[in-house]
Parts: structure tokens; sequence; C-alpha cells
């Protein structure tokens, strides 16, 4: 089964998760602009940033024949910082446009401050101007109260919720954010956000439609086999296949794909300049093994050797 | 700066060829940025150009490779996609208020892969190109390897603008990051004692961790083989396998030392090859047995 992780900071993360996941039938994940566990305090290095999940990132993942994509955006904690915000916002455009770039996000709230809803509706102004999805990520402290209020700033600056993923959800959000139409994110991140037993539950109460898995595997303690440790556990757990398959691959497609940047011929039939330069293939997709599930621990202890 | 400049007459024909229904939008852009567009219309250009016209290979024939050659002795565009070609007119087809160079900074800083390789592509294209010496060095420093091979590949610029040991590091890094010496645009031409001395440290090395050594290392050690030390190695490659041997009696074939026609006697079967002109560098991949 082909999986898609819509939501993974691979920049803290190191080559043994890129083979782990790639071993596991990740084909394709998004890396969504975000802070790096502390602030940033020049614009140039929020800068740097930007241009390394564009560039470099990409590079990498594409060593292991996955496909990377990001999004673009000043993210809710660093929001904060009025001149650090300022000078970013003036670089955004720059790097929205780029190839692979598939949303603004992830934007929205942390304390649900001023000077983050003033950033957050600009950039969704900017969104609806470049005609990109928006990836909103929803705060960890009053959360359904941000959450509700993320939605609410969506349909006043007249958003189209079939391009809104609503990140980060939990049992108490995932009825709302379904209801009002928008795409329902869930992160198996351990202890903070979501488990996959739970998440499987929430796959046999609420079926498919609009729900999104993804694993927000960072800098933190978080599992970048998050998407396939739960489609692993839901297809056991008597999930059917087609459920199992929309929400870990096909509507993290159909939602991202509204760019224009993100088709699955990118990794069944990549282009020849690509296949030189950017993407080495996928050993699952050339038919050489099987996917599984793997800790690069368990791969490091079998081989005493470096070579 | 003459006008209409060469190049991005040959690049605006081969991207046209490819444009399909585009080729009105991309030539309506080459003309607003020739007629003075501020460098926001270039962002614009330069970003929407695979959108705009995908990302399929220039189709160039063998006539076209000889303009392009006879327009920058080297220059060999073969491997340019659509894209990067129209982001290389467009570069040169902007005039700005700003010295080249600077506008290449910051458009390098903020270049996905696509553009950075296309914006290295086009080196030996732009004006004041010894201006553009630091940009070059960040593009060299890279570790993603389609952007260093911009660079090093097919592109006359290292050869007309490197100092000798810029050029001794990028043939070093060639090596190192596991790409291909063939087609570095000077090869020959800018070997030099000091890159001997380096390739053959560096052998050595490779040989100490048990690690193969790249057959076209002795390409650019060869014709400074001279002393004892050096043609021992290349006799060590000699006794190599097919290709690696095949490498060592080319290298020793340009050995200027008199005795190296005694270690190629070893091999009389690659000496006659030589000889017959069947086995050249340019033949060396297919000297697989």
């Amino acid at each position: 089964m082909m999986l898609i992780d819509p939501h993974a900071h691979m920049i803290s993360r190191t080559t043994d998760d890129y083979e782990a996941m790639a071993a596991a039938g990740i084909v394709a994940l998004i890396e969504p602009a975000f802070w790096v566990g502390q602030p940033r305090t020049f614009v140039g290095t929020y800068v740097d940033y930007l241009s390394t999940i564009v560039g470099w990132e990409r590079f990498r993942a594409g060593q292991f024949g996955i496909r990377h994509y990001c999004t673009i955006g000043l993210n809710s904690k660093e929001a904060n910082n009025e001149e650090l915000a300022e000078g970013v916002m003036e670089w955004l455009p720059r790097f929205a446009l780029k190839e692979g770039v598939v949303a603004i996000g992830e934007i929205g709230y942390d304390e649900q401050t001023e000077l983050e809803d003033r950033y957050f509706r600009q950039q969704l102004t900017l969104a609806r101007e470049l005609e990109l999805p928006v990836m909103i990520h929803t705060p960890h402290r009053d959360k359904k109260r941000g959450t509700s209020r993320s939605m609410d700033v969506c349909d006043e600056m007249g958003m189209d919720p079939s391009w809104v993923v609503i990140d980060h959800n939990n049992e108490e959000t995932v009825a709302e954010t379904l209801q009002r139409g928008y795409w329902a994110g869930f992160s198996i991140y351990p202890s903070t956000k979501m488990g996959n037993r739970r998440m499987v539950e929430i796959l046999k109460q609420y079926g498919a439609e609009r729900i999104i898995v993804d694993s927000a595997c960072d800098w933190g303690i978080s599992d970048a086999l998050g998407v396939a440790k739960t489609a692993k556990l839901a297809l056991e757990s008597g999930v059917p296949a087609e459920t199992v398959h929309r929400v870990c691959y096909a509507h993290a497609l159909e939602v991202y794909g509204k760019s224009g940047q993100m088709k699955e011929s990118d990794w069944l039939e990549p282009a020849a300049i690509d296949q030189r330069t950017l993407f080495e293939g996928n050993s699952i997709l050339r038919g050489g093994r099987e996917p599984r599930i793997e800790l690069p621990d368990e791969r490091r202890s079998q081989s005493l050797y470096i070579d | 700066m003459p006008s209409p400049c060469p190049p991005v007459d040959l690049l605006r024909t081969w991207v046209v060829r490819q444009a399909g229904d585009q080729a009105a939008w991309f030539e309506e852009g080459l003309a607003r940025l020739a007629a003075g567009a501020v460098e926001r219309e270039l962002h614009i250009v330069l970003g929407l150009a695979p959108r705009r016209l995908g990302k399929a290979d220039l189709a160039l024939d063998e006539a076209d490779l000889a303009a392009a050659d006879a327009v920058y002795a080297g220059w060999n565009p073969s491997g340019w996609s659509v894209d990067g070609a129209a982001r290389v007119a467009a570069l040169l087809a902007h005039h700005g208020n700003r010295p080249f160079a600077e506008m290449f900074k910051d458009l390098r800083r903020t270049a996905d892969v696509a553009e950075l390789v296309a914006l290295y592509r086009g080196l030996p294209l732009y004006p004041e190109p010894e201006a553009l010496a630091f940009e070059v060095g960040e593009g060299l420093r890279s570790n993603m390897r389609a952007v260093f091979e911009a660079i090093c590949h097919h592109n006359p610029y290292p050869r007309d603008q490197f100092d000798e040991h810029r050029w001794n590091h990028m043939v070093l890094k060639a090596l190192f990051v596991e790409t291909t010496l063939a087609p570095i645009v000077g090869l020959d031409e800018r070997a030099n004692p000091e890159l001997a001395r380096i390739l053959r440290d560096y052998a050595h090395e490779r040989w100490a961790a048990g690690r193969p050594v790249s057959p076209e290392l002795w390409r650019c050690v060869g014709p400074f083989a001279t002393d004892a030390a050096a043609l021992d190695d290349l006799d060590r490659a000699l006794g190599g396998a097919s290709v690696e041997a095949a490498a060592a009696a080319l290298a020793l074939h340009a050995s200027p030392s008199p005795d190296a026609a005694g270690f190629l006697a070893a091999r009389s079967d690659l000496a006659a090859r030589i000889a017959a002109g069947t086995l050249t560098w340019h033949t060396l991949p297919e000297a697989e047995d």
C-alpha cells in the first residue's frame, strides 16, 4: 500500500527515518514550515530555513525514493515577534510559488494573541491570491476554542473549506471540523496529540470522509512511522482497506494536489530531469520488496560493521 | 552588451519549439523583461516557467548543439530542460537596475533545486562572469549533486574562470560525490601537476580504506606521471579490473616518462587497442569485459 505522510518535519530527522519510512511504504511527504524548537531571532535564519525546505530537504528525501513537498508560512509562535514577522512576511511570496510548495502553512494560533491573529489573516489572504491550499495548526492549549476560532476566521475571510486542512484534531474537535466542511487532519504523535489506537476508533466512528492522518514527526519525541503504523493497525482492526487508502494517501493528494504541485505521476512516472537530479526512485514502486515497518534500532543492532 | 544577444535567441528558439500554446506567454514575458520590467516580473516568469512550460528535456539535434558551441566554445546544453532553458533566457533578457551578480545572488538565495540547476547551467552565458566567483563557490560547496553537476558538467565556465586551486578541488569533489569526470569541459586542458599529486594521494587513501578507485582519476595523473612512485601507482591500477586496467593503460600512454612504455608492455593487448584508437577516454566506460 502506498502511503503519504502529509505532515513531517524532516529537517529534524535522520537518514534512518527516511529509510524506515520508505521501507514502510511512504512514497511522498509534506514538510510544513514551522518553528524549529526554539525561536529564530533573525529574518535571515528564517529565510534560509525556507530555502532549506524547498531545496536541500527535497533533495535529501529523493535519495531515499521519497517525494518531498512543503508548505510555506509564518508559524503562530514566531508571529509573536513582530519585527521578525514583518520581515518574514515580505519574503513569503518569493517562496510560495517554488516547485513542490503545496500550501500556505502551517499557520494559525498558538496562544491566540493579536499578533497571531494579524499574520494568520494576512496569510489566508496570500493563499487566496496565490490559489494555494492552507494547512492550519490548531493550538495545544485552549484547543477546542482555538480550533473553532481558526475556522471562524477562515469563514470570515471567505476561504473555501475544501481548500483548508485543520490539523491536529482530536476527539473533541473532529465533529465540528467535519460538520463545517473542512478537512480534518490527525497527527499521530505520542503523548501530546493523537494515538493510533484512538485514531482507529475515530475511523470506525466517522469513516474516511475528509479525514487525513499524519505523523507530525519533528525534533520532539515523535514517530516517523506514525502513518504507516496507523495504517497497519487500522487494517488489522478491521477498518476497510479503502478507508485506510483514503485517509493515509488519497485525501492528502486530493487537497494538496489543488496546488498543481503534487501529482501521483511525480512518484509513479517522474520526469526524466527529476530522475537524473532529484529522485532516485522508490524500491517499493520498482517492485523491490514488500513494505515493512522496522525500527532504526533493530536495523542498527543487526550489523556490527560500519563500512 | 550587444543586443540581441545570441544565446538568448538560441534559447528562445528551443523553448518556443516545445512550448505549444504557451509560446506566446513566454515570448511576451521575454519582451517585457527586455523592455526593462521590474525584478518582480522576472521572479514571476522564473516561478511560472515549469508550471507553464513543463519540465521535459530540451529536444536538441546536432545542429542545435553546434550552434551552442559556436556561441560559446564548450557550451553544451544537452540535458537541459525546457523550464531551465526558459529561466536562463529570462535572466539574459532582463535588463535591470542592479549589477547582474547582485541579482543572481538574490535569486540563488531563494532558489529551489531546479532553479539552482538552471541558474548555474547558464554561467557561461552571463555578463561579467568574473563577478560571480563567490556565487559559484556556494554552488560548488552544495551537497546537492545536481547543483554541483550543473557547474561541473558540460559547462565551460570552470575551464575559463577557475583558478588552479578551485579547479583542482572541483575535480576532487566530483570524485568524492561519485560523479563522472568525462563531462567536465577542459579536463585535459586544465590538468596540472598539483592536481595529479592530490589525486594520487586520494587514490592511496581509497586503497588504504579498501574502497574502489574511480578509473577516471588516472586521466588527470598520466601526463604528470614522471617519477617512479607515480608509475608504480599506475602499475598497481594496471593490475586492477578491466576498466581500471584500461584507464591505467591510457594514463601510462600519456605519461612523458621513458619508463612508461615498459609498464604498458605488460598489457600489450591494451597498448594495441590504444594504438588502433579503439581504446580512448571516451570509450573507456565500454572497456568492461
